[in-house]
C-alpha cells in the first residue's frame, strides 16, 4: 500500500491517479484495438509521479511561461502520456475514443504540433535529451526556476545522441535537467539487456557525472522519494532516475503473456481487462 | 527579446478540431498494404536472404531494432552466428557494415528508411559510398508507408539518397521485384540503399512474367495516350489506374523504374519521345527529388519537350492518420491517380 500524498493538498492517492492513467490508457488502446498499452501501462505510477507531485503546470494553459517542461521522447509512448494529460485535466476525457483516429489530437506518435501539452514531437529517437539540454539552457539564460524532464526509453541508451546530450548536460551544469529512463528492459527486437544497456545502468550515468538514482519504477513511494531527491540535490549536475518498471504492469493477465514490444491484446480482452482494474480501483 | 516572445514557442501547435464522425484508425506501422485483396507474399526479402546465403558465406546481417519490422528475422532465425543485433544505433550499424565490407563480407544492413537517411547519413556517405564498399543498406516504411506522421514517413527518402555519389539506389514494386532484386544487390560490387515492403507483400509484377534488371526500366503496357512512369508501390497503383481508365477509354502505358540511380536514361528518353502521350511520373516519395524530377532533367537534358505531370507527395510534413485516408488525401490512392490523369487530359 503505498502512503505517498500529491502535492497541493489533493486528497486523491497518486495510487488512484495512476489507476486513472491505467484505466484512460486501455480505453484508449480498446478504441483502437492495439496500442503501446505494455509501455503505458507499466509507466503510469511515473507519469502519475511526475503530473500529481513533482511537475508544476496550469491544466487550462498548457504554455504558462513558468511551467515545468515535461519531453517525451518516445513518441510511441504517447497513449501513456495522453491519459495522464487527460486525468491531469490537461485534454478532455471526451476525445479518448479519438485516439489514434483520422483526425484526431491524439495521434499514435505524439506530436507537438497535435496535442495541448505536448512539448516536442517525438518518434525519431535520441531527440530528447539533446532539446532538453537546449531547453534547460534556455530557462537559465531566462532565469527561469522550472524543470525540464525528459522521459526517454532504454532502447534509446542505444543511440550516440543520447550520450553526445548526456555529456553536453554535464558539461553546462544543467541542474534544472532531469532525465526519467523508463527501463522496461523491452525494445523493438527483444530484451533491451540483450542488446546494448547490460551494464548497471546507473553507474554509467553516473561515470559521466550525473546525479543518478535507480528504483522501482512501480513502487509509487521509491518514484516519489526519487523525484524529491533529484528535485532537491544540491549539486550544480544534472539529475537521472532510471524506473525500472514492468511492462503491462496492473493487468495479471497481460503481465503474463510473451511480452513484446506491440503486446497483442485480443478484442474482448480489452473489456476484460478494464473490468479488472475497476475491482482493484483504489481510494 | 520582450518576454512574450520569449515565452511563445517557435513550435507549430495548431488547435486541431476535436474530430467529429466515422474515422479510420491509424494502421500499426507495420502497415505492409497487404489490405488490397491480392495474393501476397510473406517476407520476400528476409526468404531472398536465407536462399542466397545457403551458398555465400561472404552474406551478413546487421539491424538497429528493427529485425522483425524488416523481415530481416527470417535471416537471424536461419543464420543466429552471421546476424549481428546492433541495438538501436543506426550510426554504428552502418559504420560496421562498412567495417565487415572491408574485412570481406557483404552486409545487409536494416533500419527504417527515416532512420538510414536522415541519421545515418554522413556515416554511409563517408564510410561506405566513399569507399564504394558493397554494403546493401535495405529499409522499411519508404514514403508514406505509415500513418505515424513525418517521424517514420520518409517522404524525402530518395532526394536524400540520390545526392550520394556511388549509391545505387533501388525502389521496388512488389514482393516477386522484391525477392529478385535483394539477390541482384548481392551481386553489385558497390553500395545499396533499397527500400523495401515487409511482411505480407503483394504479387504484382507475378502475371507480367517480370524480371528485375539492375539499372533497367520496363515497360510493363503499352498505351497510346499516357506514359505512367512510375517506382515502387505506385507501380501497382498506375497499373490499376491505367485498368480504370481503359474503362473511360484512355490507353495508358507504365514504365516501371527501379532502379532510381543510375536512372535508365535511354529507355525513358526512347519512350518518353514517342509522340502524342502525356507522361506522368508517379512515386511513393516527395515532388521534390525524387523519381519525377529525375525524368524531368533527363528529358530536358535529352531535349524531349513533352506534357510532363508529376504524382508525388506534396513537399511537406505529412499528417498522421489512417493509410487509406492519406494516400487519397495526398493522391496516391489508384482514384487519386486516375482522377488526375483525368484531369489533365
Ligand atoms: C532513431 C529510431 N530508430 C528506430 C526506431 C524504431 N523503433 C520504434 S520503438 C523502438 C524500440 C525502442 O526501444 P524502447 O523505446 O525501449 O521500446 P519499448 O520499451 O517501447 O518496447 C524502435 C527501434 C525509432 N523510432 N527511432
Ligand atoms: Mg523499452
Amino acid at each position: 500500500m503505498n502512503t505517498a500524498t500529491p502535492k497541493g493538498g489533493s486528497n486523491v492517492s497518486l495510487a488512484r491517479r495512476a489507476w486513472a492513467i491505467r484505466r484512460n490508457a486501455l480505453r484508449m488502446g480498446e478504441v483502437q484495438g492495439q496500442g503501446y498499452i505494455g509501455q503505458a501501462l507499466g509507466v503510469a505510477d511515473v507519469l502519475a509521479v511526475s503530473y500529481f507531485h513533482a511537475l508544476n503546470y496550469r491544466a487550462a494553459e498548457p504554455e504558462w511561461e513558468g511551467r515545468d517542461r515535461f519531453l517525451l521522447s518516445i513518441g510511441h509512448y504517447a497513449i501513456a502520456l495522453y491519459a495522464a494529460m487527460i486525468e491531469a485535466g490537461i485534454l478532455p476525457e471526451d476525445e479518448i475514443g479519438t485516439y489514434g483516429m483520422d483526425d484526431s489530437r491524439m495521434p499514435m506518435s505524439g506530436m507537438a504540433a497535435y496535442t495541448p501539452g505536448m512539448e516536442i514531437t517525438g518518434g525519431s529517437l535520441g531527440h530528447g535529451l539533446g532539446i532538453a539540454v537546449g531547453m534547460a539552457l534556455g530557462l537559465k539564460r531566462k532565469k527561469n526556476p522550472a524543470f525540464v524532464y525528459n522521459m526517454l526509453s532504454d532502447g534509446e541508451l542505444g543511440e550516440g545522441s543520447t550520450w553526445e546530450a548526456v555529456m553536453s548536460a554535464v558539461q553546462w551544469k544543467l541542474d534544472n535537467l532531469i532525465a526519467i529512463v523508463d527501463f522496461n528492459d523491452q525494445q523493438a527486437d527483444g530484451k533491451t539487456t540483450a542488446a546494448l544497456a547490460n551494464v548497471p545502468e546507473a553507474g554509467r550515468w553516473s561515470a559521466f557525472g550525473w546525479f543518478a538514482q535507480e528504483v522501482d519504477g512501480n513502487d509509487m513511494d521509491a518514484v516519489v522519494a526519487a523525484f524529491d531527491a533529484a528535485r532537491a540535490h544540491k549539486g550544480d549536475q544534472p539529475r537521472v532516475i532510471i524506473c525500472n518498471t514492468k511492462m503491462c504492469k496492473g493487468i495479471p493477465f497481460l503481465e503474463d503473456r510473451e511480452i513484446t514490444h506491440f503486446v497483442r491484446v485480443e478484442p474482448e480482452e480489452w473489456a476484460r481487462a478494464l473490468n479488472i482494474l475497476d475491482e482493484g480501483k483504489p481510494q | 527579446m520582450s518576454d512574450q516572445e520569449l515565452s511563445r514557442r517557435s513550435s507549430k501547435y495548431t488547435p486541431r478540431k476535436a474530430p467529429e464522425g466515422e474515422r479510420l484508425a491509424t494502421s500499426a506501422m507495420i502497415a505492409s498494404l497487404d489490405s488490397e485483396g491480392r495474393d501476397t507474399i510473406a517476407a520476400p526479402f528476409g526468404h531472398a536472404l536465407v536462399d542466397m546465403a545457403k551458398d555465400r558465406d561472404d552474406i551478413v546481417g546487421l539491424t538497429a531494432d528493427l529485425s522483425k519490422y524488416t523481415d530481416l528475422h527470417v535471416f537471424a532465425k536461419a543464420y543466429p552466428d552471421r546476424f549481428y543485433q546492433m541495438g538501436m544505433a543506426e550510426a554504428v550499424m552502418v559504420s560496421a557494415a562498412a567495417g565487415l565490407a572491408r574485412e570481406g563480407f557483404t552486409p545487409f544492413a536494416t533500419t527504417y528508411a527515416v532512420f538510414a537517411s536522415r541519421r545515418a547519413y554522413d556515416f554511409i556517405i563517408m564510410a561506405i559510398a566513399e569507399e564504394n564498399l558493397p554494403v546493401k543498406i535495405v529499409c522499411a516504411l519508404p514514403g508514406l508507408t505509415t500513418g505515424y506522421g513525418p517521424s517514420h514517413q520518409a517522404t524525402e527518402d530518395l532526394a536524400i539518397m540520390r545526392g550520394m555519389p556511388n549509391l545505387t539506389i533501388i525502389d521496388p514494386c512488389d514482393a516477386v521485384e522484391i525477392d529478385q532484386a535483394t539477390r541482384a544487390i548481392a551481386d553489385h560490387p558497390g553500395p545499396v540503399y533499397m527500400r523495401l515492403l515487409r511482411g505480407q507483400v503483394p504479387n504484382v509484377l507475378g502475371e507480367y512474367g517480370y524480371q528485375f534488371k539492375m539499372g533497367k526500366a520496363q515497360m510493363l503496357r503499352d498505351g497510346r495516350d499516357v506514359l505512367f512512369v512510375s517506382s515502387g508501390f505506385m507501380t501497382m497503383r498506375v497499373l490499376d489506374a491505367a485498368k480504370q481508365l481503359q474503362a473511360d477509354g484512355v490507353d495508358c502505358g507504365v514504365l516501371h523504374v527501379p532502379t532510381i540511380k543510375p536512372l535508365d536514361v535511354e529507355t525513358i528518353v526512347a519512350e518518353a519521345s514517342k509522340s502524342g502521350r502525356l507522361v506522368v511520373t508517379a512515386e511513393n516519395h516527395s515532388v521534390t527529388g525524387g523519381l519525377g524530377e529525375a525524368v524531368a532533367a533527363t528529358l530536358m537534358r535529352a531535349g524531349v519537350h513533352v506534357p510532363f505531370r508529376q504524382i508525388g507527395l506534396p513537399d511537406a510534413f505529412l499528417d498522421a492518420g489512417a493509410l487509406p485516408t492519406l494516400h487519397d488525401q495526398y493522391g496516391i490512392s489508384v482514384d487519386a491517380v486516375t482522377a488526375s490523369v483525368k484531369s489533365w487530359l
